[in-house]
């Protein structure tokens, strides 16, 4: 009987071999593999961008650690020093000296070209100025060599690093086609060349027309600050609120307005804290505008969610036989938390903490509503307590405050801030990683 | 930084006086800790904490009522005369602030006295020119009644906070020597301390509950204030978005339905993108990858959601846009102006949100148990049928959640539409046109130069209160979502 039902078991279909598949099978299989290649397509997909947009960072960004220097030594005697203060155009005398040096110089190489002081001012910026001021403020230099580095203009700059090409310029009263004569001439001499961009690192934010003095010193220093106010104040706070929601909290109303108000705070968009700021820290209690102070504040209620919700995984993740020990030896309930579960939990907290910092580091929206915009930043603050008050931008709101300005050399600073703000971040996940490896323990 | 110092002197009673009770505590039980009732720790901590509760709290309460009182009093000073032609009391008054600063750092300086700066008499002109002089920098015409207000706010305020430091400083005083003198052996300090302890960790949940009533006070104040001086309806019907800039009303018109579709238009342009590609990189990554494939490439894929949106935005500015410029502008197909449109801001935002999908959703799937897909291979399912109708199914409720967080983030993102969707609002349906989103225009409305008290800014605050609400909407449909519909295996 069960033979005979199992040769009648598919009537409309032809008996197949086992080793090789029918139609449907086929497509069965097909379809499996279609999948598994769309699921494949899809993470690589994702790959692609991460490396895509790392390329375009390294490639865009690395030009902003070099600038474009003319190497010069220069003497200047005493007796020329007394001429030219005593003349009435005191940067040109400077200027003009300078040129007749450059000019000797190239003729000790045996180029001789010909250049006037609208064309080393269009190269090089007001030289005069420079050189007169550094005399005035080191009278001793006077009558030795001194070895000048002089960063060249931003025009110039672009020229060498492909940003400015002979067939794209036109003549304007910042750089002419002669010009880049002498610019290769200089190069070939090797007075012009490729130096590493120290502003860039330690300066402060120039003006709209000088790209090339531009620097993130300034607001890296902002960002410290802002860092130092949410450190101190977040961590305190968010494991308090984490002991307390974990340990103590007794299940009632109150408890559960806090639970909710945490998880819905964590997923406000950041720019509604910058309202919050403003409205509360700014117009409210009149806290100076600008101040990384107030940033720290804006961005510790930003990031408490973040740390709260960390912590509480850290402390739930401590195994309840530890609390259960200490309680049994006689410890109250608040030494079992403070003198036990809190130490071990600690890596976890810390590493939460640190990612939390990082994830506030980045934060551009809400500190350019409280008035940390770029070009606030234009030198370091007086003192460390000054830190805290005086107006100062940080790094995310420097970046974008120089991608939105129409000159075009301003976007080489830019990447470059972005990789400067990416090695912090760096540096911070990989101390977290580090903690988290090296001292969380496993129960 | 006087209240600086102020809080060092306190914690220096608190320390001082930590030393003291604790040893205040043990001389009572005659150098011997056993004859204590808490551990001699205790008896310092009850006094370094009643002595900085209490005073760092009325530190706190004073400098934020301070100002409340001080512009009160100074405001009613001016009279409405004083008060020009289509300025307000709020300009008049931050003149007065500035020229109280002016004559704060003049005094500091020692280009003036600080009897000169109180002089009530004082002539403006002359006080104006001293001012100039001290290389301060003096806005407009200093008139009599401002300079009145500004010497009286400085009165105040310099009264307000030397009565503040010698309150504080005598709260703290107080509260060390109370807690001294309550300090024997048989006082139960311990359950004190930790009865204050439990007071602080209870105040610092409620930091939380602070900050959204912040938020939505902040809000509704301004918002309340915004619909005064702009009928609502026009906000929120209104097909066009022209704010004047002169920042003094007129004609600006402020409707919201053109921010909110250049919203929602790029927002699901991110998720088209995000959503296909975050899903099957999920899928990929919990039913096929191999172990050590996985070890890599969720870590890597999630560094995307690490990485600042600023650096999303300028990517989308500088790269992606003359990419789409090449191919769709004038010299490709001629549907894109510029490299600022929907499309960039979109593209970039849906692979910023690649990580929200695909994290989120990979831990759902995972939590979908096994047994149900050894049940699927039983009945002769091949993976891949497995995945489509047992665990998707199975974990749809938590992808969807997933989605919805997504949305929220979209919603909600900044940089990438400030620098990548351009400034100009429009209702459109062309993905390569220029738009603006409700988080752009918030940046531009508030960073501008407009006066606060006018309807260019307040309607800032309008737009993050409907940000606001819609973020929360979405968030707490997510939540209802995956709790309703999750399935429990256990």
């Amino acid at each position: 009987m069960t033979d005979a039902s199992i040769n009648n078991a598919a009537p409309g279909r032809r008996p197949g071999s086992l080793l090789s598949a029918d139609v449907r099978t086929a497509k069965r299989n097909a379809a499996e593999k279609r999948f598994r290649a769309y699921g494949l397509t899809a993470m690589l997909i994702g790959l692609f961008f991460l490396v895509v947009l790392f390329v375009t960072i390294v490639r865009s960004g690395a030009p902003a650690f070099t600038r474009t220097v003319v190497d010069v030594e220069f003497t200047l005697t005493q007796e020329q020093f007394d001429a030219a203060e005593s003349e009435l155009f005191k940067t040109k005398a400077y200027s003009n000296l300078f040129i007749s040096e450059l000019d000797a110089r190239l003729e000790q190489d045996g180029l001789d070209l010909d250049f006037d002081e609208a064309a080393i001012e269009r190269l090089l910026g007001k030289v005069g100025g420079t050189l007169r001021e550094h005399y005035r403020a080191n009278p001793g230099d006077l009558g030795q060599p001194v070895q000048f580095e002089l960063a060249a203009s931003s025009r110039v700059d672009g020229y060498f690093k492909g940003r400015v090409t002979r067939d794209t310029l036109q003549d304007s009263r910042f750089l002419q086609a002669s010009d880049l004569d002498l610019v290769d001439a200089l190069e070939e001499a090797g007075i012009m060349k490729q130096a590493f961009n120290w502003t860039f690192i330690t300066g402060a934010d120039s003006g709209v027309d000088n790209p090339g003095g531009a620097g993130i010193g300034a607001s890296v220093v902002g960002s410290f600050f802002m860092m130092l106010v949410v450190l101190f104040l977040s961590l305190p706070i968010g494991v308090a609120a984490s002991i307390y929601l974990e340990e103590f909290a007794p299940q009632n109303r109150f408890t559960d307005l806090i639970e909710v108000n945490i998880s819905n705070l964590a997923a406000v968009p950041s720019i509604v804290f910058g309202i919050l700021g403003l409205a509360v820290f700014i117009q409210f209690m009149h806290l100076p505008q600008s101040a990384p102070l107030v940033g720290g504040l804006v961005l510790t209620l930003m990031t408490l969610p973040t740390i709260i919700i960390s912590t509480r995984a850290s402390l739930k993740s401590v195994p309840p036989s530890i609390r259960d020990a200490a309680l049994g030896v006689g410890a109250s309930k608040m030494q079992a938390v403070f003198h036990h579960v809190l130490p071990l939990a600690m890596p976890g907290i810390l590493t939460g903490t640190i990612i939390g910092l990082a994830q506030a580091l980045g934060e551009t929206a809400p500190l350019l509503l409280i008035g940390m915009v770029g070009f606030v930043a234009r030198g370091y603050p007086d003192g460390f307590l000054a830190g805290f008050t005086e107006p100062n931008s940080a790094m995310p709101a420097q970046i974008y405050t120089w991608a939105a300005r129409a000159d075009v050399s301003f976007y080489e600073k830019a990447w470059g801030g972005i990789i400067i703000l990416l090695a912090f971040l760096l540096t911070m996940n990989i101390i977290a990683i580090i903690l988290r490896r090296r001292f969380e323990r496993r129960w | 930084m006087p209240i600086f110092w102020l809080f060092l002197i306190v914690l220096a009673i608190a320390a001082v006086g930590f030393v003291i009770g604790r040893q205040r505590a043990l001389q009572s039980a005659g150098g011997d800790s056993r004859g204590l009732h808490s551990l001699p720790g205790y008896y310092g901590w009850n006094v370094a904490l009643k002595a900085m509760v209490p005073a760092f709290g009325l530190m706190v309460v004073w400098l934020l009522v301070q100002p409340i009182y001080v512009s009160s009093t100074v405001s009613g000073m001016i009279p409405e005369s004083a008060i020009a032609e289509g300025s307000s009391m709020g300009l008049v008054m931050a003149e007065v602030r500035r020229a109280a600063e002016g004559l704060d750092s003049a005094v500091a300086a020692g280009a003036i006295t600080e009897d000169f700066a109180r002089n009530a008499r004082a002539d403006v002109a002359d006080v104006t020119q001293r001012l100039k002089d001290a290389g301060q920098i003096v806005t407009s015409q200093i008139t009599q009644p401002v300079l009145r207000a500004a010497q009286e706010y400085r009165i105040l305020n310099n009264t307000g906070n030397l009565v503040m430091s010698g309150l504080v400083i005598a709260i703290a005083l107080a509260g060390a020597l109370y807690a001294l003198r309550e300090t024997n052996a048989v006082f139960r300090a311990r359950n004190v301390v930790e009865q204050g302890v439990r007071a602080l960790l209870i105040a610092a949940a409620s930091i939380a509950v602070l900050t959204t009533l912040g938020i939505v006070l902040s809000l509704v104040f301004n918002t309340i204030e915004f619909f005064r001086l702009y009928p609502a309806s026009e906000f929120f019907f209104g097909l066009n978005w022209a704010p004047s800039f002169s920042g003094r009303g007129g004609a600006s018109d402020l409707g919201i339905l053109p921010l909110l579709w250049g919203t929602l238009y790029i927002s699901i342009v991110a998720l088209l993108v995000a959503v296909p590609i975050g899903l099957f990189a999920a899928i990929y990554l919990s039913e096929y990858a191999s172990r050590r494939l996985r070890a890599v490439a969720k870590p890597a894929i999630e560094v995307l959601a690490g990485i600042p949106t600023i650096v999303y935005g300028l990517f989308a500015l500088l790269t992606v846009g003359p990419l789409l410029m090449e191919v769709f502008g004038k010299e490709g197909l001629g549907w894109m102006q510029s490299g600022t449109s929907v499309m960039t801001a979109g593209l970039v935002m849906g692979i910023m949100l690649i990580p929200f999908v695909s994290s989120l959703s990979d831990d759902i799937i995972n939590a979908v148990p096994q047994a149900m897909r050894d049940g699927s291979y039983g009945l002769g399912a091949t993976q891949s049928e497995t995945i489509r109708q047992v665990v998707l199914p199975a974990a749809l409720p938590g992808i969807v959640g997933a989605i919805l967080l997504a949305a929220s983030r979209a919603i909600g993102e900044t940089m990438i539409v400030v620098l990548g969707a351009g400034a100009a609002a429009r209702l459109d349906l062309n993905p390569f046109e220029a738009m603006t989103t409700v988080t752009a225009k918030i940046v531009s409305q508030l960073t501008g130069d407009a006066d606060f008290a006018s309807p260019e800014a307040l309607v800032a605050f309008a737009l993050g209160m409907t940000l606001f609400v819609i973020t929360l909407g979405l968030n707490i449909f997510a939540l209802y979502i995956v709790r309703k519909y999750r399935e429990q295996y256990e």
